[in-house]
């Protein structure tokens, strides 16, 4: 970690989370307020993309059904605001619960396929969730269910006000770095040894006598709940939610993000968060059809730069590996 | 079948035995009620024609396929049903025919990897796994000990090829085996790599049981105890280096005569 | 829950079997040879169904739109196969996965930009248009049938063309050997461009079928695609027989769930709780199956031999 400090990509991340960190004092003296709820966002799915790069950079699991989780815990706040419960203290820890349920079931049927399979179910098992919201009329289906009141954090006479939007934005960014830390954790872990050597090579890994499944499958928890920690912010954030919100076309901007960033880079998911959600902003403002440019570049990115922004920050030797 | 005692040996309860082993994909029959052991401490070459079913055997023994029919006694108990996990941990490490290690991990992580794998304790979240000593220090001696001590830190996937192979024989190596199952450790490598490579299998002669399936016959008649001749998934003959170089149907099959089976 | 509901919605049932089949004969080939994940397959559903209306307002004439657009959809398939998806054949299946939905994202743009944001849609012919006295007493859109008995020709033909023909004997060799195809001196990148093309004109002509009786619309090959890679993971991937059988199962059980399955509820729970979960469970239904079926066959129903 140390000479990464000084070399290029090192300077890079630090710059782009010095701005985020300055973003609630910078935007406003630029005269560009918005630029706050933009980053809020590119914070939000910074956490679910590095929740993401730990099963598919790190543990070379690609699960295309990631964004259920925003959802579901999102509808789990809302619904819990619905039923006029908005205590975050209960909110919170029930929303990441059944993320962690919800992936422990979904991963388990998974996790018994491979290849292709694992693709495809993963991306099923999102639809499923999908259509669990669309169909939920109580909820407003297709429409949606708007969320009236933040989650509330009083304890004794303190209050932690998420209405804040300063407040509410440095919450966030120590929830990101919280999460980039416990990857950076996880990842160099006995652990996490056994996920990179699962996805390095799963014959070799059997051979020297770990049964790799129960490791994916608890990866594959963990990175849920990570999710789940951006799915509540989200909430929180837009208060509201729907279905869109877990439609495939997310789960498969977020994987966008992760490869764009620098698959199984600690920091790549969060540069690739911020490149898509700025390119995307920046495109929709001088185009109406921003797909027709965005589709292309996500190919081209594809062919030709499958080290994201970490491999072209990346020393050529580096490339290589 | 031809089949001889070994008279050095001849006390020992073997290490390995397997029984009646049967294995089909559809039409064609890879292992054909074959039967073998290995004692402990010797190696025990098994040679055969291309396509004889040798990978089959090794597969089947080291479960990365189930066999049909047929049992393999491996320290004393049936291991036919089980996981390839569940049966490294009673002792069985391999080789494979196309190099397996962790490429983008370094040498000394490869190492390291299966020390864990066999320390327990894999669930285990925080702790950097690299600065584990408990881990290191056998790992790094593996190394020394096949000689890779000075590579440690490089990335295995930029090793050359015969360190490759020797690293994969250090990862198993690592996870403190009972039997070596070799699948052709000198394939690909020059004459030189591979006199080390026959030199360095001898240095660990007696230590490890090993069942060696090899291409090169100057490494099998200079390494082996004992030769087995595998044909269409059948064992044709058994013996030492003297009587299968002997053997008349050892030569007529690899002369190609299917009467030979 | 009368005989004739039944009878009428399990030939709903059979017919969007028959349009999932004809998405997934493509993708499964596709899979199983190429080794390739085309998210991009739905697009094809949707250029297809749009080219029809277009066509067919041209000529004033349905049947000769779909004549006219199945062509365009098998060039469109070729195109796509030669300028992007060949060079991803060597990369990882997440490759794949992303370049294809950075064309799935172009080609809604495209058909925006082209169509406009509007949906189109066809007029039968009046010789389609209308229903049809069934025996029993049952009556049944002329139109429905029409698609049915297209989508069994197409199975036939397939089934012809796999089992019986020179190039169905590379397509077979393809999807249990690919080096040995190469062996034989075929040109496989020719052979991978043929297949891919015809998936890609299968999966308009479904789109073409299907937009009388909905229209043209952009993002309409999203949701019948995931549905029709549900469909190849239960039949297994590779195998078009598989992916027949999987296609009939599968539309079966979603029309049913989504007709019966609240009446069904109501014989075992409230009415308000069948009126809340009949929705929820019967959109779900496919997906339960597939997870079912995965559950005890990872490699799906029919796994083809050699895979």
């Amino acid at each position: 970690m140390r000479n990464a400090i000084t070399s290029r990509r090192g300077i890079v991340t630090l710059a782009v989370f010095a701005v985020i960190a300055s973003m609630p004092v910078l935007g406003p003296a630029l005269g560009q307020p918005f630029y706050v709820d933009v980053f809020t966002r590119v914070m939000i799915w910074g956490i679910a993309a590095v929740s993401l790069n730990l099963i598919l950079g790190y543990g070379g699991m690609i699960s295309f059904g990631h964004a259920a989780y925003l959802g579901l815990a999102g509808y789990t706040i809302g619904i819990m605001s619905d039923a006029g419960i908005d205590n975050g203290f209960l909110q919170w820890p029930v929303a990441l619960a059944v993320c962690g349920l919800a992936a422990l079931v979904i991963g388990a049927i998974c996790l018994r396929t491979r290849g292709l399979y694992f693709i495809m179910i993963t991306l099923a098992f999102g639809q499923m969730i999908f259509f669990l919201g669309v169909s939920s009329d109580r909820y407003g289906s297709n429409d949606g269910l708007p969320i009236y009141s933040r989650s509330e954090f009083k304890l004794g006479g303190a209050e932690l006000d998420l209405g804040n939007g300063t407040l509410f934005y440095y919450v966030t960014f120590v929830l990101l770095l919280a999460s980039i830390y416990a990857v950076y954790r996880i990842v160099n872990s006995r652990f996490g040894m056994v996920i990179r050597g699962s996805k390095s090579n799963e014959a070799r890994m059997n051979a020297i006598g770990v049964s790799t499944y129960r490791y994916k499958l608890t990866a594959f928890v963990i990175a849920g709940v990570m999710c789940g920690v951006a799915g509540v912010l989200m909430a929180n954030f837009e208060r509201f939610v729907s279905p869109d919100t877990m439609d495939w076309p997310q789960s498969g901007e977020m994987i966008f993000m992760v490869v764009l960033g620098g698959i199984g880079s600690l920091f790549g998911p969060v540069l690739g968060a911020a490149v898509f959600l700025l390119l995307s902003e920046f495109l929709s403002n001088i185009m109406e059809s921003k797909n027709i440019i965005f589709g292309p570049f996500l190919i081209l990115v594809v062919l030709f730069a499958r080290g994201g922004v970490n491999g072209l920050l990346g020393s050529r030797a580096e490339r290589r590996g | 079948m031809a089949c001889w005692g070994h008279g050095r040996n001849v006390v020992a309860e073997p290490l390995l035995s397997v029984k009646g082993l049967s294995k089909q994909f559809g039409g064609v029959v890879a292992a054909d009620d074959l039967n073998l052991d290995v004692l402990p401490g010797e190696i025990h070459a098994v040679i055969g024609p291309n396509g004889a079913g040798k990978t089959t055997m090794l597969n089947l023994l080291s479960g990365q396929l189930k066999p049909d029919r047929g049992t393999i006694r491996f320290a004393g108990g049936d291991i036919a049903r089980l996981s390839p996990a569940g049966r490294s941990h009673l002792g069985l490490a391999r080789s494979f025919q196309i190099t397996s290690i962790f490429r983008d991990f370094s040498v000394l992580d490869n190492v390291a990897l299966a020390i864990q794998a066999h320390d327990g304790h894999g669930f285990r979240f925080w702790r950097p796994a690299r600065g584990e000593e408990r881990l290191r220090g056998p790992a790094a001696r593996v190394l020394e000990q096949v000689g890779l001590g000075a590579r440690s830190d490089m990335l295995a996937g930029n090793l050359a090829h015969g360190e490759q192979r020797q690293l994969e024989i250090a990862v198993a190596l690592a996870t403190r085996p009972r039997l070596l199952l070799l699948d052709e450790p000198m394939a690909g490598m020059g004459r030189d790599a591979s006199d080390r490579m026959i030199e360095f299998l001898r240095s660990l002669k007696g230590e490890y049981a090993m069942l060696l399936v090899e291409h090169d016959m100057d490494a099998v008649f200079a390494l082996a105890d004992r030769i087995t001749v595998l044909v269409y998934g059948r064992a044709i003959a058994s013996g030492t280096p003297e009587e299968i170089r002997a053997d008349r149907d050892v030569r007529d099959a690899y002369l190609g005569d299917d009467e030979a089976a | 829950m009368t005989f004739a509901l039944v009878v009428e919605q399990t030939l709903n049932g059979v017919q969007l079997g028959i349009l999932l089949f004809l998405l997934a004969a493509g993708l499964t080939l596709v899979f199983g040879i190429m080794d390739f994940v085309n998210l991009a397959h739905g697009s094809f559903y949707m250029v297809g169904a749009f080219f029809a209306a277009t066509f067919a307002q041209w000529t004033g004439n349905f049947v000769a739109g779909v004549a006219l657009a199945l062509p365009a959809t098998l060039a469109v398939g070729i195109v796509v196969e030669l300028v992007a998806v060949r060079t991803l054949y060597a990369r990882d299946h997440l490759d794949h996965v992303l370049a294809t939905f950075g064309l799935v994202l172009f080609f809604n743009e495209l058909v925006r930009l082209v169509w406009g944001p509007e949906g189109r849609s066809i007029r039968l012919p009046v010789v389609l248009d209308g229903s049809v006295d069934l025996p029993l007493g049952i009556t049944y859109s002329i139109y429905r049938l029409v698609i049915i008995g297209a989508g069994l020709m197409v199975a036939l033909g397939l089934y012809i063309l796999v089992n019986r023909t020179r190039i169905g004997m590379l397509i077979r060799a393809g999807a249990s050997n690919r080096t040995m195809v190469g062996a034989l001196g075929i040109n496989i990148k020719f052979l991978f461009t043929i297949i891919f093309g015809l998936g890609a004109a299968l999966a308009g002509f479904a789109g073409m079928l299907v937009t009388p009786v909905t229209q043209a619309e952009i993002g309409m090959g999203e949701q019948i695609l995931i549905v029709a890679l549900v469909v190849i993971v239960i039949g297994g991937i590779g195998s078009i027989r598989g992916a027949f059988i999987a296609a009939i199962i599968t539309g079966l059980i979603d029309t049913m769930g989504r007709s019966f399955l609240d009446v069904l509820l109501l014989t075992v729970m409230s009415s308000n709780a069948a009126e809340a979960a009949g929705p929820a469970l019967s959109s779900m239904m496919i997906y339960i199956l597939m997870a079912a079926v995965l559950f005890f066959r990872p490699q799906g129903l029919f796994p083809p031999r050699g895979v």
